[in-house]
């Protein structure tokens, strides 16, 4: 953890309840220069222009307009403005965070039962291709990557049956990251809440970061679909689906 | 198999497209024997629904005969004749179980979408009415591929005739939705309806059902007056008079009781309020034109309901909000629960309080889709309502 407690009131350091987290990860938006605002106002523009493109699916044309006319209106607050638009936020040490919480209907046993069930996480993980379990707390994970997949291996650093499970990465080459989900009751039968909170140095820094995110690929917007893949798993044991069906394209993929 | 398919803004045709097919062993498909047009089928011919694309078959409002189902469906059979709310519904999600089927948990794949859209969480999927809601596949085709078949699909009998229970799949449900959501006191509420298309009429009749004191309906088209009028409804053409003095006097100064929008988004109307939302949706600047809910507002007795059938999209401006809290009016709205009322209102056709068929105006081939799009929208032709045979 290094760098200053900026947004921190006092300067004090608030103890981290429960959380392998490092300090202040939450809501320190990026500060961008002068000219780095221009940059961003150009990539705004570019962003709108895409949204009007041919070439993009109907799920992304509309974020890429909600985007653009993010952009555009963040672009004069001396924010980094695609960061905000992205909903990406940043740590002192440079990480990226990401945060997603959702409610399941079942109880939090089962729910922490079949998240620590390592092997399985690919079946809501869309970015996971597979996890090995290897002995005691280690796993490895092999993840799709734009340029092939990328395996590294990580531990669990806690397991708090019905609670929590915290992991990070074992040190060595490729992406680092760390991450926790909590498990707690819903008020008034509701099931569990989960809460999803990673911590990743992205590569290609904050600027690749960004660029994932337009393309899809970034892994917090990609946890809002694993979470809701995880609540359709345990609410109704499979996950609704309109790929396949047909249409006036013709196009039939993705059978099951 | 035959379909009606979104080409683009303001195209609509009939293409021929592979079968449907079950997609997942929770699914059935459905041989259609009628499928209608619906007004807010109109907000995707316009263009005014963003996430369409260029081949999406259209289409909620249909009926048929199980002719598959998956593995896992455990109540539905094949041979069964079935209506078919327009809401895709998961039934296990807590707001299913709440009987808020239209904001299930579960049933849009797009939820992320709608979400960027809304900045909240999405409702469910629907058939045949963008990729916002789901990209599901419409049924104004001959066959359907229908999600959670032990969920939504509703038995009928084998008595009644295809126009009689159609409507169970939206309109009727909607309109009638909007009245239980006014909260009559029997024998003395007036109840105001804005818009006599189809689900206004629907809710009119409701209003009356449910024991409304008079009912009172808002159009300008004099066709759609008369038939609410045959309905036992007093009529007031806002062309001809104007809305908020028409109903001061119909209700002696108090306003009515309970206001229902049955319009929405695309409300003709007059005034610079109106021309300024035309210019904006035009601009896309706003989504939606309310000259209706401004009205609706306006007019409300003190305590009201104002009652929201009509689909929003987006954002709405110069909404009247002092009014509304001077007169401490209450707002309720949204996507019909359609799997409510299915037992109930079956019900009520069957005991004869209502033949819903008294709103159709045409009867086509699917073929003829494009063209009576056309003239639904335009209001030619004295049209209300179209079903649509896809075997003729
Ligand atoms: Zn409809
Ligand atoms: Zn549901």
């Amino acid at each position: 953890m290094t760098g200053g407690n900026r947004v921190r009131a006092g300067g004090v350091e608030a103890p981290q309840v429960r959380s392998s987290l490092p300090p202040n990860p939450l809501n320190r938006p990026a500060i961008s220069s002068g000219p780095e605002r221009a940059v961003w106002g150009a990539l705004a523009a570019g962003v709108g222009t895409l949204a009007f493109g041919r070439r993009h699916g109907p799920l992304a044309r509309v974020a890429l307009l909600a985007l653009g006319g993010g952009l555009v209106t963040l672009a004069a607050t001396g924010r980094n403005p695609l960061y905000d638009a992205l909903k990406l936020r940043q740590n002192d040490a440079g990480e990226i965070l990401v945060r997603e919480a959702v409610t399941v209907g079942r109880p939090p046993h089962e729910v922490y039962a079949r998240w620590r069930d390592l092997s399985r996480l690919p079946d809501f993980m869309e970015m996971l291709e597979r996890i090995e379990v290897l002995h005691g707390t280690r796993s490895r994970w092999t993840v799709r990557g734009p340029a092939g997949p990328l395996t590294f291996e990580a531990e669990l650093t806690a397991d708090e049956p019905g609670q929590r499970i915290a992991w990070r990465t074992v040190p060595g080459p490729g992406v680092q990251h760390h991450g926790e989900v909590t498990f707690r009751p819903a008020p008034g039968d509701r099931g569990t809440e989960v809460l999803a909170r990673y911590g990743y140095a992205p590569p290609g820094g904050p600027a690749g970061a960004a660029i994932a995110r337009i393309l899809n690929h970034e892994p917090g917007q990609r946890t809002r679909d694993d979470l809701m893949r995880l609540k359709r798993i345990m609410e109704l044991g499979f996950i609704p689906t309109a790929k396949g069906q047909t249409s006036g394209r013709g196009v039939r993929a993705g059978k099951v | 198999m035959k379909g009606v398919v979104w080409q683009g803004a303001g195209r609509i045709g009939v293409e021929t497209v592979p079968d449907p097919e079950l997609l997942l062993p929770t699914d059935a498909l459905i041989r259609v024997t009628s499928t209608a047009i619906c007004g807010s089928d109109l907000h995707l011919m316009d263009g005014v629904i963003p996430s369409m694309e260029r081949g999406d078959l259209l289409g909620h409002e249909f009926m048929g005969e199980v002719i598959e189902v998956g593995r896992d469906v455990k109540k539905l059979r094949v041979g069964q004749r079935v209506v078919v709310p327009f809401n895709i519904a998961c039934g296990l999600c807590d707001p299913c179980r709440r009987g808020l089927f239209s904001a299930c948990d579960n049933s849009n794949p797009n939820h992320r979408m709608a979400e960027a859209l809304y900045g909240a969480v999405s409702g469910g999927g629907l058939f045949g009415y963008s990729h916002l809601y789901g990209g599901y596949a419409g049924g104004q085709a001959q066959y359907v591929r229908v999600p959670f078949a032990d969920v939504g699909p509703f038995v009928v009998p084998d008595g009644v005739k295809d126009e009689q229970v159609l409507f169970l799949t939206d309109i009727f449900p909607t309109g009638y939705q909007a009245a239980e959501n006014c909260g009559i006191t029997p024998g003395r509420d007036v109840v105001a309806v804005f818009g006599a298309g189809p689900v206004g009429q629907f809710a009119a009749r409701s209003a009356m059902m449910l024991g409304a004191a008079r009912v009172i309906v808002i159009d300008r088209l004099p066709e759609r007056l008369e038939m609410a009028a045959r309905g036992g409804a007093d009529t007031l053409n806002y062309e001809l008079e104007d809305v908020l003095i028409g109903l001061q006097e119909r209700t002696g100064g108090r306003g009515p009781d309970h206001v229902i929008d049955a319009v929405g988004l695309e409300a003709h109307g007059h005034g610079p309020g109106a021309l300024a939302d035309t210019v904006k949706q035009r601009a896309r600047l706003t989504f939606d034109r309310i000259t209706a809910l401004r009205w609706a507002i306006q007019s409300c007795a003190k305590g009201g309901t104002v009652s929201m059938p009509g689909v929003y999209g987006g954002l709405v401006d110069k909404m009247p909000m002092g009014a509304a809290f001077a007169k401490g009016l209450v707002f309720r709205m949204g996507q019909t629960h359609t799997h409510r009322y299915l037992d109930p209102l079956m019900k009520r056709i069957e005991a004869g309080d209502i033949d819903p068929s008294f709103v159709i105006t045409h009867r086509a081939r699917l073929d003829d889709a494009p063209r009576l799009y056309q003239t639904f929208r335009d209001k030619q032709d004295h049209c209300i309502k179209v079903v649509l045979d896809p075997w003729a």
